[in-house]
């Protein structure tokens, strides 16, 4: 193939062989390194106004989508059979940092989350979005697949036992993440259908159970997620002045900086976990539909890039990565649409805020590194 | 490694995951068409409805700032207070033509025409719906002139906001401090919340230690808007049901401070760069605290132009430089006493042991000359006429004899080199030097001859004017030792009850024999008598005072030189001090006087005391108040509720009781109840 273009003629070719050249050297997927770029750039369109014209904050989320590129480019240079190696490491680590934080981490509006390391706070249950699913792809490449019963058990331990301690820091938002990232890969490892049925079937009753587990807050949001004007001041603002929002922007939308609802400040978090309101206020159904399109390329490109890899460590982790960022989506757009419950999750890569960024775009990272290496894996 | 049973089937599994794989992206595409759905439901279908809601009208909450509390001084004055200011406002998407407005009111001479560009960019730059300042400070005719006009200007409005104000402008400001807008920096150390909608903090002084006690808690009101963020009464006639939570105001703060007293020093000191500490050697409580040169605190308050700015920091004679507690100076002469005491208790010298003064001192073995003030010497002199006439050589040798280690040790009980923990807090500590600290410091020895000089507080030794009111006040309560204070009594803002603070005790300085502190008092008593060094200033005065001069050296001439002052730069003149305490025999006041480059104690800083002192103890005012120092509200606002503000104390105007220097708390008005609190007050 390099060939090919090397023979090529065209000046335009030769420029294209170029760069396609240097991201392969980067082992770096150029389709979704532009979806990824397109939503970054959407994402600093939508802030500016979204935190109300801001150019502070707008240059610090340059920064940290900055670091984010930085972590993306690291992961993507590690081979893939180093980052199997080191799967459990990194998931016994992070289970050790779980345990410290609910020990000895501080507690931060209402939550025990962080760990301090001299000048840096850090999350543990933010590395544990990586390392669930990698360390169950690590349990299960090796073993037989579909899972044999023992397996599957073994299998959803390593999975149930991290996100449990999230949730219990509490953060329900991560906790989910973290548990839908692992139960991607037994999905996608081929848990039998019946189960998949029975799960369905157990699940009203899992929830009854975990009703009585969850905190005062987390119960009030669901709730209210079944009648909203329940309490229009309190738990139900959130929603309610997200629905206007979105409803009052039409197809076209109110005009980039001119959303009412936004700019007047009825809209909560309006730069954070609720600016997907804000897109829908003043870009519209348009606006919205167009982020959508940006993700489901995004996801249909890295399920892709899992579905062409040779080793089931590298397809199961490259799969769960492309699903667990579909969820981030799904739930908060969810959420902000009013057909879910109020949860703590950012819309992935076009919120404000540095944490989640990294962390997708490590996980892109490793994305491509498990696709780019491929042939050297295979040969 | 457990090895299965079942082989591992690698195509197996690879259409297994693509299957997985192609169901999972149904899923996605069907949760993904749900979802716009739901947004086709509430952006198309629904939309008129949820327009008319994002149009109608909401309740928006808005913070209700709370007061600042108010400062009075020792006789109940007020020093700090809230005033209303003025400002111009406009609100671009009521005016139908911007820059044609603009320009109308600086024809009636409103705005600065320069300054339109600048605001037509300011008013493009900002929200519609939002005003804009265009003025911060209107005056009384401003506002008139712009009543008569109003119709003509649509859109444009007066708005009233309270802002901070000394009546005293530039006097005091060093104690007082004073409060400027919120910076980011203040934003990571205070709640947020209860600081919406205030707009200013305080920065330095009174008003950045006792920021806790000053803000108040901000309240919040409901009130209806509609999509444009105005303000609108009802919902079509309907009644809605809103919230209000007053706001707190902060509590109000009593002194010890007289402001009569801290403007006499202020006039005393004139135009030389100085300091002057006096407090209240029964409690701590401090009557003055001034630093020269002063500025006026309410520059800041209502935004200093960065011009003013520049002007006040590049300033040569460091204006914004707290000499008081944030200037530390060779402390000369005035520690003789405070040595000499501390000879008696170690038992090296006996008050009647004379010396031959010659002018000149030698230590053994070495041919440095250690001279003494006076060039000709001071003849026969015991302990009294030593530190009445200030003789060097004296003290050259009783260092010698002491050494640096229980010198160290004497000065360090009388507070030296720490802060002493006044509570605005900014202190330097000042260095009482020692052979540990110059091995850490400097890597070296210590030699013998810093012990001698730093015997007449030169060399090493630094103090602050405070740290010598504050060793001269234990001397005059004879060893009784409190810590220096500016807040007395605190008045709660929601019960109006008035807390009065303790005074907050040290651990006082015992002496092995009572009797030496008549010895060092009469020693300085003798200081400002016939043959003493500061008798001149001091005479006439119908109480006693127990005084010492300081003159410390800024620069260092040659062996065989002499100091000429006509010859040297006026900042290489000499620092003159001095410090006393009066009357002698039951002193209500100590004072520390520092004359930055002002050539002798006995000439400079003396008469300055002596006018503190007849200011405090005989009320005799004698001076001009600084420019600036108006003591009437600005321009446009009254003090507001004068009745609200009155200060508890009756005897305002009455000279402070002999023996109860009390702040002016309740004890003289009956009506509010009083509860005495041990706590000291917050510190920073």
């Amino acid at each position: 193939m390099a060939e090919f273009y090397e023979d090529s003629q065209s000046s335009a070719r030769r420029t294209l062989s170029a760069s396609g050249k240097l991201l392969r050297r980067l082992h770096l997927d150029g389709p979704l390194l532009a979806l990824l770029a397109a939503l970054m750039v959407f994402s600093l369109f939508v802030g500016y106004s979204a935190s109300g014209e801001n150019l502070t904050r707008w240059i610090d989320q340059v920064q940290r989508f900055g670091v984010a590129v930085v972590a993306m480019l690291v992961m993507a240079q590690l081979p893939p059979a180093w980052l199997r190696r080191i799967s459990p490491v990194i998931y016994g680590l992070g289970i050790a940092m779980l345990l410290l934080v609910t020990t000895i981490g501080p507690v931060r509006m209402g939550a025990q989350r962080w760990l301090d390391i001299g000048p840096i706070s850090f999350q543990p249950s933010e590395l544990m979005k990586l390392a669930v699913p990698m360390m169950a792809a690590w349990y299960l490449h090796e073993r037989p697949l579909p899972p044999s019963a023992k397996h599957l058990a073994i299998a959803l331990l390593i999975i149930v036992v991290p996100a449990g301690l999230v949730i219990e820091q509490p953060d329900l938002g991560t906790g989910l993440l973290v548990a839908s990232a692992g139960l991607f890969v037994v999905f996608l490892g081929g848990l039998s259908w019946w189960l998949i049925g029975a799960g369905a079937v157990v699940a009203p009753f899992a929830a009854w159970i975990g009703w009585h587990f969850l905190h005062d807050y987390q119960r009030q949001r669901v709730l209210t997620l079944l009648d909203p004007s329940q309490d229009p001041l309190g738990a139900g603002y959130h929603i309610i002045q997200s629905m206007i929002a979105i409803g009052s922007g039409g197809v076209f939308g109110k005009g980039w900086t001119n959303g009412s609802q936004a700019q007047l400040e009825f809209l909560p978090e309006r730069s954070t976990d609720f600016v997907f309101a804000v897109i829908g206020e003043e870009l519209g159904l348009l606006g919205q539909g167009l982020l959508l399109v940006l993700y489901l390329g995004v996801i249909g490109r890295a399920l892709y890039m899992a579905s062409e890899c040779q080793d089931t460590f590298a397809r199961l982790v490259s799969g769960a990565f492309a699903l667990t960022f579909f969820v981030y989506v799904f739930v908060n757009a969810g959420m902000v649409a009013g057909i879910l419950p109020v949860v703590g999750v950012p819309l992935p890569l076009v919120s404000y805020g540095g944490t989640s960024a990294v962390t997708l775009l490590a996980s892109f990272g490793i994305l491509m590194s498990l696709y780019r290496h491929r042939k050297l894996v295979g040969s | 490694m457990p090895r299965s049973v079942r082989i591992k089937d690698h195509w197996g599994e690879q259409r297994l995951f693509v299957a997985r794989t192609i169901v999972a992206l149904a899923v996605i595409v069907a949760l993904l068409l749900l979802l716009l759905g739901r947004l086709f439901w509430l952006q198309v279908v629904r939309h008129d409805y949820y327009a008319d809601l994002s149009q109608g009208n909401r309740v928006r909450v808005e913070p209700l700032p709370p007061d600042r509390g108010i400062v009075y001084d020792r006789h109940g004055t007020v020093i700090a207070e809230n005033t209303p200011a003025y400002q111009l406002e406009l609100t671009p998407e009521a005016v139908p033509d911007v820059s044609g407005t603009l320009a109308r009111l600086a024809e009636l001479g409103l705005l600065d025409r320069e300054q339109l560009p600048q605001l037509q960019r300011l008013i493009r730059g900002s929200r519609k719906f939002e005003s804009v300042p265009l003025r911060l400070q209107l005056t009384d005719e401003d506002i008139a002139t712009f009543a008569v006009r109003r119709f003509e200007f649509p859109g444009v409005e007066i708005r009233t906001r309270l802002a901070r104000w000394y009546p005293f402008g530039p006097s005091g400001v060093h104690a007082l401090g004073y409060v400027g807008a919120i910076s980011e920096a203040d934003l990571k150390r205070i709640d947020r919340d209860d600081y919406a909608g205030s707009s200013q903090i305080g920065k330095i002084g009174l008003e950045f230690a006792y920021e806790d006690e000053l803000h108040g808690v901000a309240g919040f009101q409901q009130i209806l808007v509609n999509a444009a963020g105005r303000r609108v009464e009802t919902v079509g006639g309907e009644e809605v049901q809103l919230e209000t939570r007053p706001s707190r105001a902060g509590n109000d703060l009593f002194l010890g401070i007289d402001m009569k007293v801290t403007e006499v020093a202020e006039a005393a000191l004139g135009d030389r760069r100085g300091a002057v500490v006096a407090m209240d050697p029964n409690n701590g409580d401090v009557i003055a605290l001034v630093s020269t040169p002063t500025f006026d605190g309410n520059k800041f308050t209502r935004g200093i132009s960065s011009r003013d700015y520049a002007a006040l920091r590049d300033d040569r004679d460091i204006p914004l430089l707290n000499r008081a507690i944030r200037s530390a100076y060779p402390p000369g002469s005035t520690v003789k006493p405070m040595y000499a005491l501390a000879a008696l208790e170690y038992g090296i010298k006996d008050p009647s042991d004379s010396l031959f003064c010659r002018g000149v001192f030698f230590l053994p073995g070495s041919s440095h000359r250690f001279r003494d003030w006076k060039r000709e010497g001071h003849g026969t002199v015991d302990m009294e006429r030593a530190v009445a006439t200030s003789c060097d050589v004296y003290f050259y040798r009783l260092a010698e004899i002491m050494g640096i280690e229980r010198m160290h040790q004497a000065m360090t009980k009388m507070g030296f080199g720490k802060p002493t923990g006044l509570d605005i807090g900014g202190e330097r500590a000042g260095l009482m030097p020692s052979p540990a600290w110059k091995r850490k410091q400097m890597r070296q020895a210590w030699f013998p001859g810093e012990t001698v000089i730093v015997g007449i507080g030169q060399g090493y030794m630094l103090a602050t004017p405070l740290q010598l009111a504050h060793a001269t006040a234990v001397i005059a309560a004879r060893g009784k030792n409190f810590r220096p204070r500016l807040v007395t009594a605190i008045r709660d803002s929601a019960t109006g009850t008035v807390r009065r603070l303790a005074p907050w005790p040290e651990p006082p300085v015992v002496l092995k024999n009572e009797k030496n502190w008549d010895i060092i008092i009469d020693g300085m008593l003798a200081v400002t008598e016939a043959g003493g060094t500061a008798v001149a200033s001091t005479r006439g005065a119908p109480y006693r005072i127990a005084g010492k001069t300081g003159t410390s050296q800024v620069f260092s001439i040659g062996q065989n030189e002499k100091y000429d002052e006509s010859k040297l730069d006026e900042r290489l003149h000499d620092h003159a001090l001095f410090v006393a305490f009066a009357p002698a025999d039951d002193p209500k006041i100590a004072v520390a006087v520092f004359v930055e480059n002002g050539g002798s104690g006995s000439r400079a800083a003396a008469p300055i005391a002596r006018r503190v002192f007849d200011a405090y103890l005989l009320q005799k005012y004698d001076f001009t108040p600084l420019p600036g120092a108006i003591r009437t509200a600005p321009a446009g606002g009254a003090t507001l509720a004068p009745g609200a503000a009155a200060p508890p104390a009756a005897g305002a105007a009455a000279p402070p009781a002999p023996g109860a220097a009390s702040p002016p708390g309740p004890a003289a008005s009956p009506a509010p109840a009083t509860t005495t609190a041990a706590a000291p007050p917050p510190r920073t």
